[in-house]
């Protein structure tokens, strides 16, 4: 058998037995992270995909905060069940500007990946303050304090630094006016609104979120859950069946 | 009963010793071996004819062309095409018809009633409730008392279009005054007594300046009578039926800062069929008109 009556060798040989196991494991390894690399290729181009505005942004980070993610998906799949509840099944492109991704593995409530636009602002603050105010049957916890909790936007293009670093394609204009852009999204009435159009996209949705004067974390939040899986407009979009 | 002992078959050893301990060289059992063969063999057969590889550009497509898209698009076709003559029935009718036509209506087992069901648990019954009775700020859609108007063509207008959706040019739009903004507390105050005094809750009693109020302020929307204008989205202030309740602190809030629900449009995410379908069975909840 030659070559394979030797493996006493390594056997015996604690050292070439590391070397040579770190070996396989790095192959293995390759082979998973290698594909990575040539992720351009494997994100397929569609049209509207937008990094989030810096509100966006920070509800963003209260949902990963609260864990949102630990009952809800945001990956609805390519089956039929899932695309007649919750809306065309989710392409990797619209997480691309997600660090770090909120795809999920467990659905104890809904997923979200298109919940943008689906309810009222009005329904979000009552919901996310007393779920069973309006879903009965809800076992989702409250989150009223965030009504009252005021938004920390102090480090807010630190924030955008981060994701710039990580390849989401912040400019040094949008970094500049993370701040201004944030209190924009507030009020559509304000000057800094068409910088943030500018900056982002015309179909940004800006009003005040959730019914107070003062900048909460509750409007950062629905801000996000208001933009989830709007971006890509599906009425133009033709999937490429090899995907 | 003690089982005999299998005489065993002689067996070598593998030659090595370690303190005196030797091992046999005892072959792997049959059934395991094959096992292993045929998954080898399987995993070879899976990856000719599956996508199996990445390359670059994607992985390797595999000899039977499957894609996970391709699946879900034929089983999308595939229902769409069995529900074609029904869905193509509910669109050419006239909303009115719906419910009394032969292939499409009947509550029991009819498919414009029992689809319109399945919409309305999917993306209604989260505000409205899922027996439809609705909760504070979120009408009630179970009784006569409508917003916009509860004939099947103002239901499916509204659900179609919304109300207050910003971004549907077609929405129902109104807005009421915060009339925090230009009354004092005692106008608002007096204001809350005559609606009170309209459906004879909280005992209140209105006297003619209270009335005064309530005619320069409010009547252009709710009418001169109390009893709302259904173009302008106002509702009757003379029944029982109260959207954010009736006690005097609620009215004097609602007066204060005013109310705006809003409902998104649907058009954008449901189906012409399934708008139609979710008309048809709210229309059938009892308020229909």
């Amino acid at each position: 058998m030659g070559i394979l009556d030797k493996h006493g060798v390594i056997e015996r040989n604690a050292t070439l037995l590391m070397v040579l196991s770190l070996v396989v494991v790095s192959i293995g390894g390759l082979v998973e992270i290698v594909p990575l690399f040539y992720l351009q290729n494997t994100i397929e181009d569609v049209e509207g995909m937008r990094p989030y505005t810096p509100l966006e942004l920070t509800g963003r980070d209260i949902y990963v905060r609260e864990g949102c993610y630990v009952c809800h998906s945001q990956m609805i799949r390519p089956m039929r069940d899932e695309v007649e509840r919750y809306g065309h099944y989710s392409l990797a492109a619209e997480s691309q500007y997600d660090h770090p991704f909120q795809w999920g593995s467990k659905r104890t409530g809904p997923d979200l990946a298109r919940v943008g636009g689906r309810y009222s602002d009005e329904w979000h603050v009552d919901h996310l303050s007393a779920p069973r105010s309006v879903v009965p049957e809800s076992i989702m916890p409250q989150y009223a304090f965030l009504k009252r909790t005021a938004l920390n936007i102090e480090y807010i293009e630190d924030r955008l630094i981060a994701d710039a670093m990580v390849g989401v394609p912040y400019t040094e204009v949008m970094i500049a006016s993370a701040k201004d852009d944030l209190l924009a999204q507030l009020d559509p009435y304000s000057d800094g609104i068409d910088s943030l159009y500018a900056n982002y996209d015309e179909r940004v949705v800006a009003r005040n979120f959730d019914g107070q004067e003062e900048l909460t974390e509750m409007d950062a939040l629905i801000a996000y859950l208001q933009v989830l899986g709007t971006m890509v407009d599906f009425t133009t979009f033709e999937p490429v069946a090899s995907r | 009963m003690a089982k005999k002992p299998v005489k065993k078959q002689e067996v070598e050893t593998t030659g090595h010793e370690w303190d005196g301990i030797q091992e046999y060289n005892n072959p792997l059992p049959r059934w395991w071996l094959w096992t292993t063969y045929l998954t080898i063999i399987w995993g070879i057969g899976y990856i000719i004819a599956y996508p199996a590889i990445p390359l670059i550009n994607g992985a390797t497509p595999g000899l039977l062309g499957y894609s996970s898209r391709a699946e879900v698009a034929a089983d999308i076709a595939e229902i769409e095409a069995q529900n074609a003559p029904l869905t193509a029935r509910i669109i050419e009718l006239e909303l009115t018809e719906i419910s009394s036509d032969e292939l499409v209506g009947g509550e029991a087992d009819g498919f414009a009633y029992n689809g319109g069901r399945a919409v309305f648990q999917t993306f209604c019954a989260q505000c409205h409730g899922a027996g439809a009775n609705g909760s504070k700020g979120y009408p009630s859609l179970i009784d006569d008392d409508w917003l916009w108007g509860g004939s099947i063509e103002e239901i499916y207008t509204t659900i179609s279009h919304g109300i207050r959706h910003e971004t549907d040019l077609d929405t129902r739009i109104s807005e009421m005054p915060a009339f925090g903004e230009f009354l004092s507390k005692e106008e608002i105050v007096g204001i809350v007594d005559y609606v009170g005094s309209l459906s004879s809750i909280n005992g209140a009693v209105a006297t003619e300046e209270h009335e005064m109020l309530f005619l320069d302020n409010c009547a252009a929307c709710h009418a001169d009578d109390g009893t709302g204008d259904r173009f302008a989205g106002a509702p009757n202030l003379t029944d029982a039926i109260w959207l954010y309740g009736s006690d005097s602190a609620t009215l004097i809030d609602t007066v204060t800062y005013a109310r705006a629900g809003v409902m998104p449009a649907w058009s954008g995410r449901l189906s012409e069929s399934q708008i139609r379908q979710a008309a048809v069975y709210i229309h059938s909840l009892g308020g229909g008109e």
